[in-house]
């Protein structure tokens, strides 16, 4: 048990980064990554969401959509359910943790439309739903919050290189999202050198 | 009423606002997909599909969606248009759901789909919102066949399956690989970019 969850960390994590191996959570991860600072705010932000949106949807999947049979209604159960959770999130946080609210009160909303979300809870279903429902429950939540932590890793990390761009000096033409998107595949290059990597 | 002027509506879509060269939207399942034409030719029709049904259905809706709650009930009528293709091309086409998998689902959350119906559909009458809707999935397909074809050719040696060069080819696997899909995207949205401004000042210049 504990090295089954030794590897899916590590799998999570890094060989199978949900930025840079998957493709999941581009737009944040263009969208607000020109500082570190905003970069680690989001991060968190989805550390949060994610675990919680794997947890509810696990349990979603499993005593209402599977008794009723209505298995094929996942996209549509599955992204209100994040949407209700992220609402839901926002007013808890406003009443009873104002400070945490205030560092990641803007990046909220935005999440629900973070298709790394709704991968993360959609490859959840695939992988686990044949397991016992403990069970499923259990990797479904570590899964997503490993996953989240990788996506973290990633935005910082890109964030922290990005600055640094910010100051080159590139052809016209290249100047802002082109030469991002350059520097994301160096670093997904540096990345992939995970990939080979297997486990147990 | 604005008058409709169908070929404004379809040279922003495929270049001026290109929902991918430009707006840069839906970003996340485009890298995913795009390493063989066959699959960039099924994920542009399906979006492109969810794309025209939910612009038409919200257009048609929009003076009876309250304002406050409008982002969730686009959300819910996209959901609904998403896992109806998706049981399509389950039935209908197995091997392409394979190869494009989690990303058929993920179309809800491609936000080119929400923000055209915010920026658009919200705002204008059925039929302009179904052209638009064409106008920017066309947009949207144009731009995935353009890069997947660059990172087939460079990363199979193949074209929509057909092999282009002679046995002694090596392809550059790096090229369908992720970080190859980073890179391409970024020249091809710099050469994009460049095509836009020599557009731009040719006219300026033809005018002054």
């Amino acid at each position: 048990m504990f090295g089954d969850i030794l590897v899916l960390m590590l799998s999570a994590v890094l060989i199978e980064n949900f930025i840079f191996s998957r493709f999941l959570g581009c737009c944040p991860f263009l969208g607000v990554s020109e500082k570190p600072d905003t970069a680690l705010g989001m991060g968190c932000a989805v550390i949060f969401v994610m675990t919680l949106a794997s947890a509810a949807c696990n349990l979603v999947y499993n005593f209402i959509l599977v008794p009723f049979n209505l298995e094929y209604l996942y996209t549509i159960a599955f992204i209100l359910v994040i949407a209700a959770l992220v609402q839901f999130i926002e007013m808890f946080l406003r009443k009873a943790v104002p400070s945490l609210y205030n560092a990641l009160g803007i990046y909220l909303p935005l999440i629900t439309t973070n298709c790394a979300v709704l991968g993360a809870v959609i490859l959840n279903m695939q992988k686990y739903s044949d397991m016992a429902r403990g069970q499923s429950f259990i990797f479904s939540v570590l899964f997503g919050f490993f996953a989240a932590v990788g996506f973290t890793l990633a935005i910082v990390i890109f964030a922290g290189v990005r600055a640094r761009v910010e100051y080159a000096d590139p052809p016209k033409c290249f100047k802002g999202m082109p030469i991002a998107l350059v520097t994301a595949g160096l670093i997904a290059m540096a990345f992939s050198g995970f990939s080979g990597a297997t486990i147990g | 009423m604005k008058k409709l002027n169908l070929k404004e509506q379809f040279l922003d879509g495929i270049l001026y606002k290109n929902p991918v060269f430009v707006q840069l939207l839906g970003l996340c399942s485009m890298l995913a997909i795009t390493t063989s034409i066959s699959n960039a030719i099924g994920m542009g029709a399906a979006a492109t599909a969810v794309l025209i049904c939910s612009n038409l259905l919200i257009s048609l809706l929009r003076k009876f969606i309250p304002k406050q709650v409008r982002i969730a009930a686009y959300v819910v009528i996209i959901s609904g248009f998403v896992t109806a293709v998706e049981l399509l091309i389950k039935a209908y086409l197995p091997s392409l759901d394979r190869s494009l998998g989690v990303f058929i689902p993920l179309i809800v959350v491609n936000c080119m789909i929400l923000a055209r119906a915010e920026a658009f559909a919200s705002k204008n009458g059925p039929v302009a919102s179904v052209i638009d809707g064409l106008a920017q999935g066309v947009g949207y397909t144009i731009a995935l066949l353009v890069i997947s074809a660059v990172r087939e050719i460079l990363g199979a040696g193949t074209i929509a399956g057909i092999p282009l060069f002679g046995e002694n080819f090596k392809p550059m696997i790096i090229a369908i690989l992720p970080p190859g899909g980073f890179i391409i995207l970024g020249c091809l949205i710099a050469l994009v970019n460049k095509l836009i401004h020599t557009i731009e000042a040719k006219q300026k210049g033809e005018k002054g």
